[in-house]
């Protein structure tokens, strides 16, 4: 096998400019959360699109049998939405600076109608003369649009840190 | 300020009040360390945790780093994590399973029963140097109860049992409750989180109802429109007449309040028809096997217990979490939760129970990061030290209801007492509920 072949998915011209799609999806979605057009973030997602974050202590997690710090099936998205833009979220009023940094986007799987991607990232969350990352890896599902554009049917934030040290919790969306 | 005056208890005038240093004071968190945390029984693992012989599970207790582990004879043991010869840590990873632990630094070897098993090179020692009857350190007192298991550091301790005391009776609803499916096991999914604020804090806010119709508006609100999708009226949340503050000897503190949403054993009308039909055969259970007022009180109320000084043992409507908090500063805490479930549940009920257990609590639920700002909002402004007290008297001249300010003065008449260097406090409750125990329906 050549070094080539072990690669996810070849650096085709076709692949190459999906990847570019991709990562102007995601940099799209980014400028949502940076500037708190949840509304318009929450409409990124597929009827039945899900979000999910694991604990620190086991980024592996399975949300069917391990506890995650986040779970939200398409209903408790919604609610968490309602949440962060009605005022009354303590932790998130007024809300947070926040700055998204993504990179090494890789399509993992590549189909007709979905493609699975990973992407690094740091989500900087200025807040109460503090500043301080969340640092991690995101693992999409995303489906395939017309017009090079996509939906989200699945979004896991994978977080690095072994504790939520500087931040608490995980009050913004990651 | 002077240790006595710390807290100011007057229980004639109704007025109770706590001087802010005691939140603030590196003196008083050394004092705590001392007095408190060296001197009373501290939670470290949950016996599910090292099912089989060799697995392990560290922890930091009271600053210390232990480990608990199941040796091959099949007995959970706790050790001090240190290597007799120079002191590095001999278990280096947060769980696990072993049959031996060699330090890296020399090469000392001990057994999963903790006997000193192996040195490098021994000729290098004298010839009464032995390795026979070297084992790792235990703290001076280990027990359990209920599959808790508990260290104390300190020789002279009255016993697990008699430190629980009357506390053990909501421990064992909780306990029993889960008998009739294969009883409690933690699984995988520690929340591991800091608050910024003085670990007395959450001890005030993890058994107070007073604070929730304010501070978790959002989740009241949530789960108001999750029912209203449903058809469904009001929900029953915090029905403040279906609710007890208790306080117990020893610091001891709990809010039971009656609830839906209990997989074991009283459901939420927003799960299916089959899930709420198999909880009522969960109920009949309980009541055949543990008589109708008992089997009662393990269904419809949730206990949140909090174990003096650290531990809440918090079986709710959203799961049943053991939640453990250190201070590392005046002004910071590290707080660890663990979510126990029942070892057969069925699997529809088993989802709605894991889905419950992050809606509201945890570092990503709809409450706890609202509880984390409170706290820390709090911290901010006892800054300003002008302002020298705060106030706790709430309920002080009437029998206590859940959403009294009585488990946050259970506490601090112990803590009180400790800080001071003595055993326990004279008084646990107010003038109304001369033991705090008027027994709530949960608890007959």
């Amino acid at each position: 096998m050549t070094a080539t072949q072990a690669l996810a998915t070849p650096a085709t011209r076709e692949n190459l400019l999906l990847r570019l799609a991709v990562e102007h999806f995601l940099f799209e979605e980014a400028a949502h959360l940076d500037n708190w057009r949840l509304d318009e973030w929450l409409a990124l997602f597929t009827e039945d699109g899900r979000y999910v974050v694991p604990t620190t202590d086991l980024p592996t997690g399975d949300p069917q049998r391990d506890v995650m710090f986040i779970d939200d099936d398409p209903a408790r998205l919604r609610g968490r939405v309602t949440r962060l833009k009605s005022r009354f979220a303590h932790r998130e009023y007024p809300w947070s600076r926040t700055r998204r940094l993504i990179t090494n986007v890789r399509l993992t799987r590549i189909a007709a109608q979905e493609i699975d991607v990973e992407a690094s990232f740091a989500v900087y969350r200025a807040r109460a003369e503090a500043i301080a990352p969340y640092v991690g890896i995101y693992r999409y599902t995303l489906v395939r649009q017309r017009d090079n554009t996509f939906r989200i049917r699945h979004r896991r934030a994978e977080l690095d840190l072994e504790r939520l040290t500087d931040h608490g919790a995980v009050s913004i969306i990651l | 300020m002077e240790l006595s005056r710390l807290v100011i208890d007057d229980v004639e005038a109704g007025s109770f009040r706590v001087h802010r240093s005691a939140l603030t004071s590196p003196e008083i968190l050394e004092l705590e360390r001392t007095n408190i945390f060296a001197r009373t029984w501290l939670y470290v693992g949950h016996d599910s945790e090292v099912p089989n012989q060799g697995d392990y599970c560290r922890r930091v207790v009271a600053d210390r780093p232990l480990f608990m582990i199941r040796g091959r004879d099949g007995e959970i043991r706790v050790f001090i994590n240190s290597c007799l010869h120079r002191g590095a840590l001999v278990c280096r990873q947060d769980k696990g399973s072993a049959n031996s632990f060699v330090c890296f630094y020399h090469g000392w070897a001990y057994d999963n029963c903790g006997k000193l098993v192996g040195v490098p090179d021994p000729e290098g020692y004298t010839e009464d140097f032995s390795k026979s009857g070297r084992a790792l350190m235990e703290p001076a007192h280990v027990d359990s109860y209920r599959g808790m298991y508990f260290v104390n550091f300190a020789t002279e301790t009255p016993s697990l049992f008699e430190f629980l005391g009357d506390a053990r009776e909501l421990i064992d609803l909780t306990m029993d409750s889960a008998e009739i499916l294969g009883g409690w096991q933690v699984i995988r999914g520690t929340a591991k989180y800091n608050i910024h604020a003085n670990w007395k804090l959450l001890l005030e806010n993890s058994a107070d109802n007073y604070h929730f119709h304010t501070t978790h508006k959002t989740f009241a609100d949530y789960s108001a429109e999750r029912r209203r999708q449903a058809g469904l009226g009001h929900p029953r949340v915090n029905n403040i007449d279906d609710s007890r503050g208790l306080v117990f000897k020893n610091g001891h503190v709990a809010m039971v309040t009656r609830a839906e949403g209990r997989t074991i054993a009283s459901p939420s009308p927003l799960w299916s028809p089959e899930a709420i039909a198999e909880v009522a055969r969960l109920r009949d259970e309980l009541a055949g096997r543990y008589g109708a007022e008992r089997g009662q009180s393990m269904a419809d109320f949730s206990r949140f217990l909090m174990v003096f000084p650290n531990l809440a043992v918090h079986d709710t409507q959203s799961g049943f979490k053991l939640r453990q908090w250190w201070p590392i500063a005046p002004d910071k805490m590290e707080v660890t939760q663990w979510e126990l479930v029942p070892r057969r549940e069925r699997d529809d009920l088993a989802a709605y129970r894991l889905s419950g257990a992050v809606a509201f609590q945890g570092p990503g639920g709809f409450g706890t990061p609202d509880d984390i700002e409170a706290l820390e909002s709090c911290q901010i402004g006892y800054r300003a030290h002008e302002l020298e007290w705060s106030d706790v008297s709430r309920g002080m001249r009437r029998e206590a209801r859940s959403d009294d300010e009585l488990t946050a003065r259970g506490f601090w008449r112990q803590w009180h007492a400790m800080i001071q260097g003595r055993a326990g406090a004279d008084r646990v409750a107010d003038l109304r509920s001369p033991h705090g125990t008027r027994r709530p329906p949960s608890a007959q």
